[in-house]
């Protein structure tokens, strides 16, 4: 199977504006590969390193060492974005535009046609059923609707590897039941979905893959079949034992 | 180009969705439209007072459009957090630079243009004379001077972190620049050693803003400038606005962004 996300020893270290200290250490040669096709989730516990390692996939933050590949090309190229569709945590759009005004801006960038963006905005407006919405101006939507425009605008491109981060983070279960919808069509299109998430449950239905993390280490990797396997539970079990959290009556 | 284009439209939409432009018009409106109807001791050139007074605000209102609508480009798309899936797509940080700088200059020249085409009416309905050519002329040397002004506010937009800030100390270096900046030399002359020296650099390192006002021009209708001197003050301030924007660049191009 080819790699579509890969990281080398990545190591990203925040350090205080002063004294130029090293004050945190939030990744430590993170080794990671997705595969295409795959629905990979990243797990951690919250401060773990996720939307770190998000931030140097996207090209928002720089690798202290180390590397990162999207597409095999080197993340801080502009051009290793191209076919990737990105959904952040929040809703974070320009909230003077309507949701065909975003789309339609967002496929510009992208360099797509007129006519193939008029199809695309109609047809991603249908999925995420923002048609009727469609010309009102986002700050009046509500923040699942708001959610459901960042996800038409991570797929205006037809992206082949989707970042999600924490995607049902704040949604009603109509809405995170429709997300997991899109991320399981998008698997049956062959599209490579990379996700993090705390909602195990959610990570346990859709997922092949998962990695975990914890303070910025890699803890274990592997198919989710075989991780509850191994450790004879669920998936929260099994996280909460690879994370090295005691539980009360455990200990 | 097309990313950039992209995102000057953007800016251009923020402005005319938002409320600054149509208030900074009706007020030049307003008192243009009040000085142009009291006759000041039955002068006949009375129309001159009020060309005066409507190209003043015309300058002032354009520095504040230019000034506040760049001043908020790059802090607000960092609070809002909008930035972040602008720049998950295929976009360098150079192209949004420049996509910002973009949109804000036209947005100011569109403003301009408005404000022009009410003064050539008023002052025009009074006169019976419109003198094209000068106005055309006037309003690209003032806009070529907001292309300075605009990519200067860009750049201390990443070294401040409030708009409010960045507004105020681009505001009074822009007046500073245009009110006494063509006569630093004049004055490093009457100053004794260092400070003539620090006058002196000062002179030389500052855009000379003041040499794209020609309002006395429009105003007393002294006729046009030549379009040699129009050529090299555009050049004058695409040299200008480059190496603002290239310092923005040097500035942002590295500096993380954590969501």
């Amino acid at each position: 199977m080819s790699t579509i996300l890969k990281t080398e020893k990545l190591r990203v270290e925040f350090t205080s504006g002063e004294l130029r200290h090293t004050t945190k250490v939030a990744l430590a040669g993170l080794d990671l590969e997705v595969n295409v096709g795959e629905v990979f989730g990243f797990l951690g516990p919250n401060g773990a390193g996720k939307t770190t390692t998000i931030n140097v996939l996207l090209g928002f933050v720089p690798p202290t060492r180390g590397a990162a590949y999207l597409f095999g090309i080197d993340v801080r190229q502009p051009i290793a974005r191209q076919r990737i569709g990105y959904l952040p945590e929040m809703t974070y759009y320009y909230k003077f535009l309507t949701a065909e005004e975003l789309l339609r801006f967002y496929a510009k960038i992208f360099g797509i046609s007129r006519a193939e963006t008029d199809k695309r905005i109609d047809q991603l407006l249908k999925l995420v059923e923002l048609e009727s919405a469609r010309k009102r101006l986002i700050k009046s939507y509500s923040k699942g609707m708001q959610q459901r425009v960042g996800l038409a605008q991570a797929l205006i491109n037809n992206p082949d590897l989707l970042i999600l981060d924490e995607p049902t983070s704040g949604l009603d279960p109509l809405g995170r039941m429709k997300v997991r919808e899109i991320i399981q069509r998008l698997k049956n299109e062959g599209k490579t979905v990379f996700f993090s998430s705390h909602e195990l449950g959610e990570v346990e239905t859709v997922c092949d893959r998962v990695a975990i993390i914890n303070d910025g280490e890699l803890k274990v990797t592997g198919r989710v079949s075989d991780l509850v396997a191994r450790h004879q539970a669920n998936l929260e079990k099994a996280f909460l034992d690879i994370i090295g959290y005691q539980t009360p009556s455990a200990s | 180009m097309n990313t950039i284009w992209a995102l000057a439209g953007i800016v251009i939409k923020e402005l005319y969705r938002r409320k600054d432009f149509y208030v900074l018009f009706v007020l030049t409106a307003l008192i243009t439209v009040a000085a142009g109807m009291v006759n000041f001791f039955n002068d006949p050139k009375i129309v001159r007072y009020v060309k005066d007074i409507c190209m003043l605000l015309i300058w002032i209102s354009a520095l504040i459009i230019a000034l506040v609508t760049t001043a908020r480009q790059i802090p607000a798309e960092r609070e809002s957090r909008t930035i972040f899936p602008l720049l998950a797509k295929p976009v360098t940080r150079g192209q949004f630079i420049l996509g910002k700088f973009l949109g804000c200059w036209l947005a100011t020249g569109m403003a301009l243009v408005v404000f022009y085409i009410f003064f050539a009416v008023i002052t025009g309905s009074r006169e019976q004379y419109w003198p094209w050519l000068m106005y055309l002329q006037a309003i690209w040397l003032q806009w070529a001077m907001l292309a300075i002004v605009v990519a200067l506010a860009l750049w201390g937009s990443i070294i401040t972190a409030a708009p409010s800030s960045t507004t105020t100390i681009g505001f009074i270096a822009v007046a500073g620049i245009l009110l006494i900046g063509g006569h630093l030399n004049t004055v490093a002359l009457h100053q004794p050693q260092p400070l003539q020296t620090i006058f002196y650099t000062i002179y030389f390192l500052i855009p000379h803003l003041e040499w794209f006002d020609i309002r006395d021009r429009v105003v007393y209708d002294w006729g046009l400038v030549s379009w040699l001197d129009c050529a090299l003050a555009t050049l004058y301030a695409a040299a200008f606005s480059g190496l603002f924007l290239l310092l923005t660049w040097l500035g942002f191009r590295r500096k993380s962004l954590n969501t």
